[in-house]
């Protein structure tokens, strides 16, 4: 039920409709909940609303940490 | 941004150190603890599922034994709200929109599915929005959408009602079994007959909220949890930080989903719940009454209510559990359910007696599916 999917913003209308690409397929999504969401942001999906836009910074933040862990620093 | 850098979180290489990293903290525990295995709960359905999926129970060491808990919103509505959202079925001219898993699950005679082969009018609906657009169309028709779900449904359902109201939308109603998790899971870290070392929250629904409510958690009971995604890696890191706040006994709530959860949440969103839902006592399978755990419409939007538009109480039949189910006890962890003498006997997807074994994210399905465990 709290299955919410990375999309992409494609297009906003002047409603704050969003066209958004998941994987190739192209849906509608209201933008009502994340006011700041831009043309490009990937956006999370739940049932139709967008629920939050992914921050890229802080992605690359946890990848950068993981690739600290001792076990991954030696063989990376 | 590009899908590259989401996809990083389900990258075989990253998983095989973090794997290294979290086999190695298992050890130093369990060199601590001896043969008390660790017990941690995963909160969440979707997480329970993306557990299964991705196989992380079969590379876990006997140290760490992972439980399902109450945070499938279909499996923890309770058999007299079920019979409740079965009885708008017998409302006449009504029509009852539904996310797709509460189509199959009993109620005390009959379920959505069985009401609907009898030419009830239910729709599975994909969005509150489809409901909405349904009613906005065909004013003559009075549409009921079943509203559950937990913090990260609730303030969607909240905006469709706004955009409802805005339009005028008279014949548009919902039923409401809204949920709060974390009164839920303040029930759970006080239930003596429960002894977990760690929580896994739900993701999406701190997207939500924020990580501030789980404050309680360190504070009132001393358990130390971590905030989870549901990629691979997200699971793994979840799974690697709350071990070393474990081993290094810290009492603390970790992030590890950053790049979907603020410590303020989604500010826009919770001020959405505020203004359409008030917080109300709830009740939950197996867990029973708990105090402030759920959501109803408040005052400006009561008349958006189904149940008091409808005289339902008229129409639900006396509430009878199902006999021999144990889905109340495998939502509160304390039997899983290989230890259901019905599960993959009597009760099997193709006819649930529970609804753990009818919603997709409900752990006997699950579990079922994905063939989890030896049975008891």
């Amino acid at each position: 039920m709290c299955l919410a999917i990375p999309a992409k913003i494609e297009s906003i209308d002047e409603t704050r409709t969003a066209q958004v690409s998941v994987l190739g397929v192209t849906r509608v999504v209201a933008l009502d909940l994340v006011p700041h969401a831009a043309v490009g942001s990937y956006v999370l999906v739940h049932a139709g609303y967008a629920i939050e836009v992914v921050d890229e910074t802080i992605a690359q933040e946890t990848l950068d940490l993981i690739a600290e862990f001792p076990e991954l620093a030696q063989g990376v | 941004m590009n899908m590259n850098l989401l996809n990083k979180f389900k990258d075989p290489e990253l998983l095989r150190g973090l794997l290294e990293r979290m086999l190695l903290l298992a050890h130093k525990i369990q060199e601590r603890r001896g043969e008390q295995p660790l017990c941690l709960m995963e909160v969440c359905g979707t997480h329970t599922v993306a557990i299964a999926k991705c196989g992380l129970k079969s590379v876990l060491p006997p140290a760490i034994k992972l439980i399902s808990g109450p945070g499938c919103p279909v499996c923890v509505t309770a058999h007299v709200d079920i019979d409740r959202i079965i009885a708008a079925t017998r409302v006449p001219q009504a029509t009852i929109m539904t996310f797709g898993d509460m189509m199959r699950v009993p109620g005390s005679s009959t379920s959505l599915e069985a009401r609907r082969a009898e030419g009830a009018r239910i729709e599975v609906v994909y969005s509150p929005l489809d409901a909405l657009s349904r009613a906005l169309k065909h004013p003559k028709q009075q549409i009921i959408f079943v509203a559950v779900g937990f913090e990260t449904t609730t303030p969607l359902i909240a905006a469709t009602l706004k955009r409802a109201k805005a339009a005028g939308a008279e014949n548009f109603s919902i039923l409401t079994v809204h949920k709060r998790v974390t009164p839920a899971l303040s029930a759970l870290a006080s239930d003596p007959s429960l002894a977990i070392d760690g929580l896994i929250l739900p993701g999406h629904v701190s997207t939500i909220i924020g990580t501030k409510p789980y404050g309680v958690l360190a504070e009132q009971f001393g358990m130390p949890s971590v905030i989870a995604g549901f990629d691979p890696v997200d699971l793994l890191l979840a799974l690697v930080q709350l071990l070393e706040g474990i081993e290094g006994s810290r009492t603390e709530l970790v992030n590890a989903y950053g790049r979907a959860v603020h410590e303020q949440g989604n500010a826009e969103a919770c001020a959405l719940i505020d203004e359409v839902f008030e917080v109300s006592d709830a009740v939950w399978r197996g867990l029973g009454v708990i105090c402030e755990s759920g959501h109803v419409l408040n005052q400006a939007y009561d008349s958006f209510d189904a149940g008091k538009r409808f005289d339902l109480p008229s129409l639900t039949e006396p509430t009878k559990e199902p006999k021999g189910c144990s889905c109340g006890d495998i939502l509160r962890g304390i039997m899983t359910p290989n230890d259901c003498l019905l599960f993959g006997t009597a009760c099997t997807p193709t006819h649930p007696i529970g609804p753990c074994m009818v919603s997709s994210e409900g752990s006997c399905a699950a579990y079922y599916k994905y063939q989890i465990g030896e049975r008891a």
